[in-house]
């Protein structure tokens, strides 16, 4: 019985151990709230909390459903008791009492939102036709990005007060700084989109011009290897130019690396040798599109640089658990460190450099920073660049 | 019986695992030119790898034991193994693959959009897969002392080391084409000493175990009890005993063992005489030919309707909880690979499990004396060289004993790896791949802890433990989550709390032995038929409950889960994403 009484204890033990190893990470977080300081400390306290609270819907852009959301905890910051966020023609979100007014609020909004002003609404405009009504000012502070009206905040009040004024006029402007964040995430996003774009139409003229020199030589002598050349050359530029889905499976990536090496190896002969190890268990794993085809790229114009006995060229593709480990090797001219670290931190000024530093932001991006691109170089020794991917995270579908 | 062969069979498989993870070999080709596309894993190889991982000490032995021991109502262990497979056929498979998730808990995330919910499958899948270890470590254990007599720690100590060494080596990656040789190492195992049973029961008359009387020994046989075990007779038999019986010491003395129960010190030494009936431990009901050979005749307890019912619920539901057969199924292209491999599966545990209950008629015919020492799950590796005997016999016993540490080593491997994987992602991700290995580590510490301490357990009741918490938990989870838009992420939090909790209380209430025997005990030894169906209705409850946490985006994901890939409606879906 003491045996199956241990184990019991065992089991409890372990489970426990896990438990706290799991919940202690997010225990780190939560700060107990025992000492809560002196009065004007606790004021301060509950409206950076509140802001904190609002920031989250804001930074996602302004729709009716952040609206919503972000009203209620602006209207506290302003202890009004009701508030309404309009833009020109709708209203999004009504937070408050009295909802008689919420058809009225984008009438009342309408001067603050084609001036750009605060404007101070009195009984003539606000109040309403029930005696238990005690609404019967307004403010309407704008909510700008960059300079251009995006909506209007309306705090209602019972008395004319010049500090709710004032208060809602900051409040706006504090609304439009977190807009203008979610805005400058856009842009990021955009941006990055841009690049892929780039890379997408990246294919190098010369490779172009390469390859179809390359084919043409075998047209004669090889007729049926020029047309699988031709083919394959077909298959690597529409997989390259294709216009949909952030993502891609190894696998297809994988073959987009193939064809390429083909064409390459038509132009190099036996000059370019590569060695392809790849597991077939992590060949599904979703990647994020072009993030390895411009570093075998990268691996092929460095080996061959300068050298006239060729290059050998190394792909890996290993399980390690939940994450797939990849790295792409190549035996040239090796770089500087340094230069290497420019190029990953977007300074770099060659054209190799921009491909590396996008897919190395887009793997952060995607998969977090401890994601990024591990690159082994020194002058001499080659160039070795790894990646982890990770087999599966919320979001990332192959397409 | 001559060890020597098993021992070097052992050293073997032993061997090759550690060289095959040590030398890190791909066995993928290394070549410069080859279409990459073609070689993604086929549906042939990648049932085989599932096979190989899946076919574990308590298919190995422990099913061919119930059998022998508690007779037909033990057939739906059998069953139940192999048509699990077909619950995930028809509900889960493709919809998982589609997912695009690893593990169980990377579904909840992706299904439920909630951190939560995504550490409580965490907790429960690491759970279920130390509760899966135990018993491998057990049965290594329990292998290495039948065929060498070394103390049972040895072998689970062993099996243990040389998993961890090889994760932590490298060998964490689950190569399919290896493991899928394990499971074609583990069918031969299993199959050509089959082949020479049946031969040799052809030759001896084809006796069955069926008749009105309980099993006896057919020759003089000498028993050595080498761990206390209290057995009950039925009625009085002539015995000589070397060693203590009842608090008497005796050697090499005639002894009448009276009807009732006698207790036998370790180290006795028993012999029966041909014909003489066997005592059997109190722990396997007495039958006779004919009880045990019929369904439903209470071998399995006074509730064997019950217990039936709850084996299938278990079983059945609880494939699509085990960590490292969920896994496998990411290697998979598709959602129709992942249906194909399925159905091969299917093909090919049905071989290996249909030969099961052979074994356990013939551990009834020719090794009765295990129900005496309660060892039935040994049956398998004494049958060959009982039955046929010699050089032949010894080798085939030698295969057997090969096949069954090739199931330990590659079912613990793939455990190890899938709770590690679970472990690091959840706590250790930033150390990579040395968080990986220190989770390894930690991953077979706590069962191999648990094996130290609990070494009387058996190792189906444990198995079942870990299928019913399974079945119980994560079973709801993936079918609603697959199949049920509503489901929302406090319901699936609350349900595989429930569930889970009341399945993993109830089995471990059972093995401190805190049930009297009737409907309790039953309702705790077999919990699945109460804690499945309370699991499901506190889901859907609790879901229909909190409509407000449904998580956004459900219709699209739904699209993505059950709509094939060859539509195209996943570029679709996403490029309207990407549109908006």
């Amino acid at each position: 019985m003491s045996t199956v009484v241990s184990f019991l204890v065992g089991v409890l033990v372990g489970l426990a151990g896990l438990g706290i190893v799991v919940l202690s990470r997010r225990a780190g977080t939560a700060r107990t709230r025992r000492d809560l300081g002196t009065e004007a400390e606790q004021v301060t306290y509950e409206t950076l909390h509140t802001a904190w609270s609002a920031a989250p819907p804001l930074r996602a852009g302004l729709s009716q459903d952040t609206a919503r959301k972000a009203a209620r905890h602006l209207r506290g910051l302003l202890r009004a008791p009701a508030l309404a966020i309009t833009d020109g023609e709708h209203r999004l979100a009504w937070d408050g009492t009295a909802d008689q007014h919420a058809d009225a609020a984008v009438a009342l909004a309408a001067t603050a939102f084609r001036t750009g002003k605060v404007s101070v609404l009195g009984p003539d405009r606000v109040a309403c036709a029930d005696p238990s009504c005690t609404l019967r000012y307004a403010v309407a502070a704008p909510i700008a990005v960059e300079g251009e009206v995006q909506a209007v905040l309306t705090a209602y009040s019972a008395e004319e007060s010049a500090g709710l004024a004032r208060a809602a006029a900051e409040v706006a402007r504090w609304a439009s700084g977190q807009l203008e964040l979610a805005e400058l995430d856009r842009s990021k996003a955009r941006l990055i989109e841009a690049e892929v774009r780039a890379l997408r139409a990246q294919i190098s003229p010369h490779f172009i011009y390469n390859s179809l020199t390359a084919i043409a030589s075998f047209v004669r002598t090889d007729p049926a290897r020029a047309r699988n050349l031709l083919l394959e050359f077909a298959d690597f530029t529409r997989y390259s130019f294709r216009r949909h889905g952030e993502f891609t499976t190894l696998a297809e990536e994988l073959n987009s690396i193939d064809q390429y090496l083909n064409l390459e190896r038509a132009r190099f002969g036996e000059r370019l040798s590569v060695t392809l190890q790849i597991s077939p268990e992590v060949l599904p794993v979703a990647v994020p599109f072009l993030c390895l085809q411009p570093l075998v790229e990268n691996a092929v114009q460095h080996g061959m640089e300068d050298r006239a006995d060729g290059c050998h060229i190394t792909i890996l593709a290993q399980d390690g658990g939940s994450e797939a480990l990849i790295s792409v090797e190549d035996d040239g001219a090796g770089m500087d460190p340094e230069a290497c670290r420019r190029m990953l931190s977007g300074k770099g000024d060659a054209g190799g450099g921009i491909a590396l530093g996008n897919i190395d932001e887009r793997l952060r991006q995607v998969y977090g920073h401890e994601y990024g691109l591990v690159v082994e170089t020194a002058l001499g020794a080659g160039t070795k660049v790894k990646l982890r991917v990770p087999k599966h995270r919320v979001g990332v579908h192959a397409t | 019986m001559n060890s020597t062969y098993s021992v070097i069979a052992v050293a073997i498989v032993v061997t090759a695992t550690v060289l095959i993870g040590a030398n890190g070999l791909r066995l993928s080709r290394t070549t410069s030119d080859f279409y990459v596309a073609s070689r993604t894993v086929s549906p042939w190889w990648n049932a085989s790898a599932i096979g190989g991982e899946y076919l574990s000490a308590a298919s190995f032995l422990g099913v061919a034991g119930l059998i022998f021991a508690y007779g037909a109502d033990m057939l739906w262990f059998a069953v139940g193994y192999t048509a699990g497979y077909l619950v995930l056929l028809t509900l889960v498979a493709a919809p998982l693959r589609r997912s695009g998730a690893y593990t169980l808990p990377d579904f909840a995330e992706e299904r439920l959009a909630s951190v939560p919910v995504r550490r409580i499958a965490s907790l429960l899948t690491v759970g279920i897969g130390w509760l899966y270890l135990l018993p491998q470590l057990q049965g290594a254990g329990l292998t290495l002392y039948t065929v060498t007599g070394l103390s049972p720690l040895v072998g689970a100590v062993a099996v243990a080391v040389v998993v961890v060494v090889n994760v932590m080596a490298g060998g964490m990656r689950s190569i399919t084409i290896v493991q899928a040789v394990q499971f074609w190492l583990k069918l031969a195992a299993i199959t050509i000493p089959m082949v020479f049973l049946l031969l040799a029961w052809q030759h001896d008359g084809a006796p069955t175990p069926t008749g009105p009387t309980p099993p006896a020994f057919t020759e003089r046989t000498t028993v050595r009890v080498n761990s206390a075990v209290t057995v009950r007779v039925n009625e009085p038999v002539r015995v000589t005993v070397t060693g203590v019986v009842d608090g008497h010491r005796l050697r090499e003395s005639p002894v009448r063992l009276s009807t009732g129960t006698h207790r036998i010190d370790q180290g006795t030494s028993v012999t029966f005489s041909a014909g003489a009936v066997v005592p059997q431990v109190t722990s396997i009901p007495a039958t006779t030919g004919d009880q045990w050979a019929l369904p439903l005749s209470g071998t399995s307890g006074d509730h064997s309707l019950y217990v039936v019912y709850s084996l299938i619920v278990a079983t059945f539901l609880g494939v699509m909880g085990l960590p490292h057969v969920i896994v496998r199924f990411y290697t998979n292209p598709n959602g129709w690979a992942a249906r194909r491999t399925t159905v091969v599966l299917l093909v090919l545990l049905g071989v290996f499990y249909v030969q099961l209950p052979l074994y356990g008629m013939f551990g009834r015919l020719y090794t009765p004396e295990l129900l005496m020492t309660g060892r039935t799950d040994a049956t398998i590796l004494l049958l060959p060289a009982r039955l046929i005997g010699g050089i032949g016999g010894d080798l085939l016993s030698a295969l057997v004993a090969g096949g069954a540490f090739a199931a330990f080593l590659s079912t613990a491997s793939g455990l190890t790896v899938a709770v590690a994987g679970v472990i690091s992602r959840n706590t250790l991700r930033r150390f990579g791949i040395t968080g990986f290995r220190v989770a390894a580590v930690g991953a077979m510490t706590v069962p191999l802890a648990m094996t130290l301490v609990s070494s009387r357990l058996s190792v189906a009741d444990v198995v079942g433990l870990a299928f019913a918490v399974a079945a119980s938990s994560l079973c709801p989870l993936v079918v609603l989550g697959i199949w049920w838009r509503r489901l929302t992420s406090v319901g699936a939090a609350a349900g595989m709390t429930v569930g889970g909790g009341l399945a993993l209380t109830a089995g471990l209430l059972t093995l401190v032995g805190a049930a009297q025997p009737g409907w309790w005990m039953d309702l705790l030894r077999w919990p699945a038929a109460w804690t499945v169906p309370i699991g499901f209705a506190v889901m859907i409850g609790v879901s229909l409950a909190t409509p407000g946490s449904t998580p956004p985006g459900v219709a699209r994901l739904m699209a993505r889960l059950h709509a094939p890939e060859s539509l195209g409606l996943r570029s679709t879906a996403d490029r309207e994403e990407a549109a908006q």
